[in-house]
């Protein structure tokens, strides 16, 4: 079956990909409510939002930095440029997410096109030191000069004297899409599971499949193509006829929209926007997901984002008391021990996990999470074809 | 008037004058080559016409127009394709992939936002690409990464996505260096084949004397950044000067 513009095996890796995302909240509960495990259920509304949200980060991160090699370390920029879109549209119209979605990818776009137009004039190292610079300097502004449009520390926030014009009698007073609330769920209970249905998720879910949709168009389109080339060998793209410069600068405001629009998206979870959404450690998280998911790759991104988050969001969560209650059965000395050791792995200091996990990958992977998959589904068609061979070698591999 | 008119070209780096007062005149549909020993500006005078360097004093005029100060990409989109030294490829891509975007190049030029379209659709580009490679009989090698390659091999790739372009100048700088006998014969059959089959004009740029002798209509010879003589391969042979130039003058 074709589909929209797309090959065969693109149709059906999108339709899997939809499939995965609409029934997230049911495969994010594997274990039963109360059970030893439910700690690392992860379908509950926050968490399953940042997934698909930090994934629009990762995908449109991965358009320039998979793509073309450029390694900007400054796309948190964009992310908070995106939330305080969102956020004044909140104050000044009313509390329907369109209007400031639409502010936010312009306004990011605009913003990308500055930062792109002057730092893409080095490549490697400089270009990124360039982006940083940039990402930083955004950072401090919105902390110290610019409060007026940034509300500096405290962070940019809907107060009940704003103007809100667009606000009628009966209008929801968090964020809603044309009137479906952001933060209200459908729950299903089933024997000792609970699933959560987020009208948040579903959005943001939704979002990240058109968007995941266009990157895939993007990557097969001769646009793609220039891009990859100039990855592999730039001499060679100029001295064939093709200006790289503009190739390169279409490629950051891309990703500068996504980025632009993950931020739009959490300010319509969560009505809010700080500064600290501009931090490096944000620039340098997204670069940390798509290397390890696998940059260039059109699931890497995406998987990477989802890892992280997972890490960040379970790991930090377990404690001592639970580590007892894990450990409880074994000899006491041996108890104290192991608790002793995990401590250094989990709550608090779940970065040493994540650090190890980076380095592991890294270091055996470098193609990342999905090299990893690509090995295992290599070794398991050996093996099959080890069985009935002559039937199998006859499917080529791609 | 040749297709490549080079007037009065000086170049210098710091205390090294490295091209003073060359003239040379391509002409259309010849095979030119530029030959001359260790450092006597070959890469330099080449390096003029493709826009990575620009000369201090004198003119490069390619089909009526100047070349000076514009970027490789607009020199290129002028129709003066270059094949380098060490081929180069886009190693990641395919090599089907490689042709194409030279079939891109062409159709679209310099810069084209296309992101919507599909490369599989493109058919005009598909059936050109695949025309060209039947060309250098590389068809059967067309879903191969191109860095997998061998060297031979790369350089033909190197010279089909020049040809695929359709060039007016094919510029080759030192098109068989560090190839084995066989590699440098198969390389002067595929561009004597090339010469052949369409109008081209090429300048190439060569310390193999081989290769020179079996392709060359004119030969000019650089010493020290200036041309010694310019001539027919017959003339050249037993030119003193030449030959002074390459063994010192004792010889």
């Amino acid at each position: 079956m074709k589909m929209l513009g797309l090959s065969q095996r693109d149709t059906t890796f999108l339709l899997i990909v939809v499939f995965l995302t609409l029934v997230t909240p049911i495969l994010l509960q594997p274990f039963p409510e109360g059970s030893g495990m439910a700690t690392f259920n992860a379908g509950y509304p926050d968490l399953m939002q940042r997934f698909a949200i930090f994934g629009i980060f990762a995908i449109g991160f991965n358009i320039l930095f998979g793509l073309t090699g450029y390694l900007s370390f400054g796309h948190a920029a964009f992310l908070g440029v995106g939330s305080y879109s969102v956020v004044w549209m909140y104050k000044l119209l009313g509390y329907n997410v369109v209007p400031g979605i639409l502010l936010a990818v312009i306004v990011s776009a605009l913003f990308a096109l500055l930062i792109g137009y002057v730092s893409l004039r080095r490549s490697g190292i400089y270009f990124s030191i360039l982006t940083l610079a940039f990402a930083q300097m955004s950072y401090n502004l919105a902390y110290s000069v610019l409060t007026p449009l940034t509300n500096g520390e405290t962070g940019l926030q809907v107060y009940t004297n704003d103007p809100q014009v667009l606000m009628g009698e009966n209008s929801p007073t968090s964020p809603h899409f044309f009137g479906i609330v952001m933060n209200e769920s459908a729950k299903l209970n089933v024997g000792g599971w609970e699933f959560t249905f987020n009208n948040g998720y579903y959005f943001c879910a939704i979002v990240a499949i058109l968007v995941f949709y266009l990157s895939l168009r993007i990557f097969r389109s001769p646009f793609g193509l220039m891009l990859r080339a100039i990855k592999t060998n730039q001499t060679r793209l100029n001295y064939t006829g093709l200006n790289s410069r503009p190739y390169t600068l279409a490629a950051f405001v891309i990703s500068g929209m996504y980025a632009g629009l993950a931020g739009a998206l959490m300010a319509s979870m969560d009505p809010l926007a700080g500064a600290e959404r501009m931090q490096w450690t944000a620039s340098g998280e997204v670069v940390l997901m798509t290397i390890l998911g696998g940059a260039g790759t059109l699931m890497g991104p995406i998987l990477g984002a989802g890892f992280i988050k997972y890490f960040e969001n379970i790991f930090s969560k377990i404690n001592d008391n639970m580590l007892h209650q894990w450990f409880a059965w074994m000899p006491d000395g041996i108890e104290d021990f192991l608790i002793g050791l995990s401590h250094f792995f989990v709550g608090k200091s779940w970065h040493l996990t994540l650090g190890l996990l980076f380095m592991l990958v890294v270091i055996f992977l470098p193609g990342g999470l999905v090299e990893g998959g690509q090995r295992i589904a290599k070794a398991v068609r050996n093996r099959r074809s080890k069985g009935d061979g002559a039937e199998a070698q006859t499917q080529p591999a791609e | 008037m040749g297709i490549l008119e080079v007037k009065n070209v000086g170049k210098r780096f710091g205390g090294l004058q490295a091209l003073s007062d060359v003239n040379l005149s391509v002409q259309e549909n010849t095979v030119h080559a530029i030959i001359g020993p260790n450092g006597a500006g070959k890469s330099t005078l080449l390096n003029c016409f493709v826009g990575k360097l620009i000369p201090d004093t004198g003119s490069v005029m390619f089909n009526g127009q100047s070349v000076l100060g514009l970027k490789p990409h607009q020199i290129n989109q002028m129709g003066i394709s270059r094949v380098f030294q060490t081929p180069e490829i886009f190693g990641d891509l395919t090599v089907m992939e490689n042709v194409m975007i030279s079939c891109f190049a062409k159709r679209d030029g310099a810069f084209r936002m296309h992101p919507f379209e599909t490369v599989a659709h493109e058919r005009d580009i598909v059936e050109q690409a695949e025309q060209m490679l039947t060309d250098v009989n590389m068809i059967d090698k067309r879903h191969m990464h191109a860095a997998s390659m061998s060297r031979g091999d790369k350089r033909r790739l190197e010279m089909a996505m020049c040809l695929a372009q359709e060039p007016r100048l094919l510029l080759l700088d030192e098109p068989t260096a560090g190839m084995a006998r066989a590699d440098t014969n198969n390389t002067i059959d595929l561009l004597k084949e090339i010469k052949e089959k369409r109008d081209i004009t090429m300048a190439i740029i060569e310390h193999d004397m081989h290769v020179v002798f079996s392709l060359a209509e004119r030969i000019t010879v650089l010493a020290q950044g200036t041309p010694l003589v310019e001539d027919t391969p017959e003339n050249i042979k037993g030119h003193p000067k030449v030959k002074e130039a390459y063994l010192g003058e004792a010889a």
